[in-house]
């Protein structure tokens, strides 16, 4: 009954959404009043259809329901409770029912959030986002049901992919989907205000909270990913510039280009077509991820069971939505002229080169990903394209930006006066370079060219970046929750740099074979194989290994990896045992047995490798905190009340 | 020519040296670094050039899989069901690394014809094949490649 009662739920949510639509866009357009009041109930009314559906789904796995064919294929009655609700984005269908989930609820928090909208554009963004519910509903309906019966009904289901039994995989989808769907948000004030033909500061200030917030979602969303990637895959290390791992990457750069732009835009008026133009690529590119990992095209993980019809629709879609964004833009955008200029060397100009790079870096990316698609389609032999052309192509635009960053955070809005700030950025640069220095040669052995530069721009991010928020409040001056936020964000953004420099420098790996009570030299690390003894877990059995880690003769720590093999699937599994001293990352696998006594076993001593994923979470945290800032709640649009009296109004009257 | 019309002028002309420098490096790192497909079929014509670097793709021949007692080598050989080509690897190969399943190597071709990989790939469930690798098996009308997708 369930899961007819979801079934309809689901249809019931696509008539709503298109009623949303229709009248989210219509309403405004004819001046209908009574059309636009009905957009908000249909908003509400396809949230509560789709939490509907997406409930009876989670209530057929944890009751083990195997009449259902979705919950057959991905669940299984030795599963924990807690993987048989991750179960429920496991697979392709429920994974889109989460995306259309979380859609409605950022639709939701937009209808009734924080900050209150003029009416009638409020309307037009309810009615973009209604757009985009309605072709995931549609495709969910007619490609992916998850709510097909299996008749008749088996005994016991087929489980959940072992590598997906991990908590880290229950949350990365949530978060990773959360950012992708914000940026719809995004996408949906940018439609509305071409849509509207205006476009004013009001606009990026309504825009930058939800823009902040996916993006934050996105920055936890690919961390989490690629922290499962490196101890559950045991692919060794934290990115591998698989296409998978790009798609969820090259909306996060896109987005981060579109936060420093709507501050432009907010503060200063600027760069409004630009602005409106990665807000368009930014969701674009959520769309392309969703369709690259979806529809099987590409080689990964991610890729479940390839079906045609699922790629031609998603492509369909796709099609509709970019072209018809572009085409709202090529006809809207020349309305939106910008009136003040800035100066050389002012941040204005700073910021518009972190967005030229970005958009470099973005533009390597997305080459290198989608180049094998192209030449595939061409008929021309297959390639592939990895590491070795992503990482010289990436820093190419990257290290600039990062060596830049310091002069924009202390450059002034407006006035190119970088000569007042010179005696800063020279002290700064030159404790960064020493401290630099000392690092890359005095703590480690084995540096590289890149080494010192990694350390050096990642110190000096974090030196420039504490120097307005310490002369505040050195001045006892206030520090809004904006500054705090872009502080703790440009922090995290160090942490990485520094952290990424450390793992590619200085990482020790490799495969060796040891038999019980041998052990292997890394550095100062001794790695010594104990012992082996059989384990068994709900739904797997296998062995375990006890391996103790030593540090200079003392012993430092146990870690015990395990090879499972989960009997429903037959599948074997590495769970590596991972330990911590002094911020390297120490990983140790089992291999197999390779007879005679001996076992294979990968050894990798990562320094400073948590710090990169632990960055993430910091960008993150400095994301909510300036997205939660006190002047977002209270904007008005200048066309219903003059200039407010917030420091960006007065700097524009001025301007004017 | 006021100056800031010429200062604008320099800035636009610093970023379209800058994109075209970032696009001419990203083009040769991609010439120089792009690994190309092959089968064993296409191995045995020759279309492989001296000390290529490429991805070879295929089954694991049945009954193949030997490993060097006590070590980390590994030989094994890879079929299309038209051509076999013998390969050799020392590392921990994959979990799904199987006999008669799909596989993908990287690596380079030695003097004696044996392929030496540095990277060996398994697919990752059984819903799930590298696509070039059932493509060519397609192409070889193999009834038993169907058995992995």
């Amino acid at each position: 009954m369930l899961p007819e009662l979801g079934h309809f739920a689901l249809i019931l949510a696509l008539l709503l959404a298109a009623v949303q639509t229709f009248f989210g866009i219509a309403g405004p357009h004819f001046g209908r009043e009574r059309w636009i009041a009905a957009v908000r109930p249909a908003v509400a009314g396809q949230f509560v259809m789709v939490a509907t559906a997406f409930g009876c789904l989670m209530a057929s796995f944890i009751t083990l329901d195997f009449s259902v064919r979705y919950v057959a294929e991905n669940s299984n009655s030795a599963l924990p409770i807690i993987y048989r609700i991750s179960a429920v984005w496991g697979a392709h269908e429920g994974s889109l029912l989460l995306w259309i989930l979380l859609l409605a609820a950022w639709t939701l928090a937009v209808a009734f959030g924080l900050s209150r909208l003029p009416e009638k554009f409020g309307a037009r963004v309810l009615g973009v986002l209604g757009f985009v519910s309605v072709g995931f509903l549609l495709f969910t309906l007619a490609t992916s049901n998850p709510f097909l019966r299996l008749n008749p009904a088996v005994p016991d289901g087929r489980d959940l992919n072992p590598l997906l039994q991990d908590p880290a995989l229950a949350y990365h989808p949530p978060m990773l989907y959360m950012g992708y769907v914000g940026f719809a948000v995004a996408f949906a004030f940018a439609c509305a205000a071409m849509l509207e033909g205006r476009m004013d500061q009001a606009w990026a200030r309504w825009t930058r909270p939800w823009t902040t917030a996916a993006w934050c979602f996105l920055s936890m969303g690919i961390a989490l990913g690629s922290w499962w990637a490196y101890y559950e895959l045991g692919w060794g290390g934290y990115w591998f510039w698989d296409p998978v791992e790009n798609a969820s990457f090259m909306p996060w750069l896109a987005g981060t280009a579109l936060i420093h732009s709507l501050a432009v835009t907010d503060k200063r008026g600027l760069f409004k077509s630009w602005t409106l133009l990665l807000a368009i690529i930014a969701f674009s590119l959520s769309l392309l991820g969703t369709f690259l990992v979806r529809s099987g095209v590409i080689t990964s993980v991610h890729s479940f069971a390839a079906d045609p019809a699922r790629g031609v629709f998603i492509l369909t879609f796709l099609v509709i939505i970019i072209g018809g964004a572009l085409s709202l833009y090529a006809w809207r955008a020349p309305l939106l002229k910008s009136q003040a200029g800035f100066e050389f060397g002012s941040r204005e100009m700073f910021l518009l080169f972190n967005n030229i790079l970005l958009v470099v870096a973005l533009a390597v990316v997305l080459g290198g990903t989608l180049a094998p698609l192209i030449v595939e389609t061409l008929g021309m032999p297959t390639l592939s394209v990895g590491t070795p052309y992503f990482e010289p192509s990436f820093l190419t635009p990257i290290l600039p930006l990062l060596a830049l960053v310091a002069f924009g955070i202390v450059a002034s809005w407006k006035r190119g006066r970088l000569a007042a700030h010179k005696r800063p950025l020279l002290v700064t640069f030159g404790v960064s370079l020493v401290l630099g220095l000392a690092l890359a040669f005095g703590v480690y052995s084995g540096a590289t060219v890149l080494t010192p530069v990694g350390f050096t721009l990642g110190l000096w991010i974090i030196l420039t970046s504490l120097l307005d928020p310490v002369d505040r409040w050195r001045r006892k001056l206030t520090l809004s929750r904006s500054i705090v936020g872009m502080t703790i964000a440009h922090l995290g953004l160090a942490m990485a740099v520094i952290g990424i420099t450390a793992v590619e420098s200085f990482t020790q790996e490799r495969d060796i074979a040891l038999a019980q009570g041998e052990s292997a030299t890394f550095g100062r690390y001794e790695v010594r194989f104990d012992k082996l003894a059989d384990v068994e877990g709900p739904n797997y059995g296998g062995v375990r290994g006890e391996f103790n880690v030593l540090y200079d003769g003392r012993p430092l720590m146990t870690l015990h990896p395990e090879k499972r093999n989960y009997w429903v699937q037959r599948s074997v599994q590495t769970e590596a045992g991972i330990g911590s001293h002094r911020g390297t990352n120490i990983l140790i696998a089992l291999g197999e047995d390779l007879q005679g006594g001996k076992w294979s076993v990968r050894v990798q001593l990562r320094p400073l490798v948590n710090y990169v994923w632990l960055a993430a979470f910091v960008m993150a945290l400095g994301g909510f905190i300036a997205a939660t800032d006190k002047r977002y709640r209270t904007v008005k649009s200048e066309a219903t009340e003059p200039a407010p009296g917030t420091a960006g109004g007065v700097l524009e009257g001025k301007a004017g | 020519m006021t100056p800031t019309r010429r200062r604008r002028l320099i800035l636009v002309l610093g970023i379209l040296a800058g994109v075209g420098i970032a696009g001419a490096l990203a083009l040769t790192a991609f010439q120089k670094n792009v690994m190309f497909f092959f089968d064993p079929s296409a191995v045995a014509a020759g279309e492989v050039k001296q000390g290529q670097r490429f991805r070879l793709g295929g089954m694991v021949s049945k009954g193949s899989v030997q490993r060097v007692p006590g070590t980390l080598e590994v030989h094994f050989t890879v079929t299309d069901f038209k051509h076999e080509l013998p390969v050799t690897y020392t590392g921990i190969l994959p979990d799904l690394f199987r006999e008669g399943q799909g596989v993908v190597a990287h690596g380079r071709l030695n003097e004696n014809g044996v392929f030496v990989a540095d990277e060996v790939l398994a697919k990752h469930d059984e819903n799930y094949m590298p696509p070039e690798v059932a493509h060519s098996l397609k192409k070889n009308e193999q009834p038993a490649a169907r058995e992995g997708s």
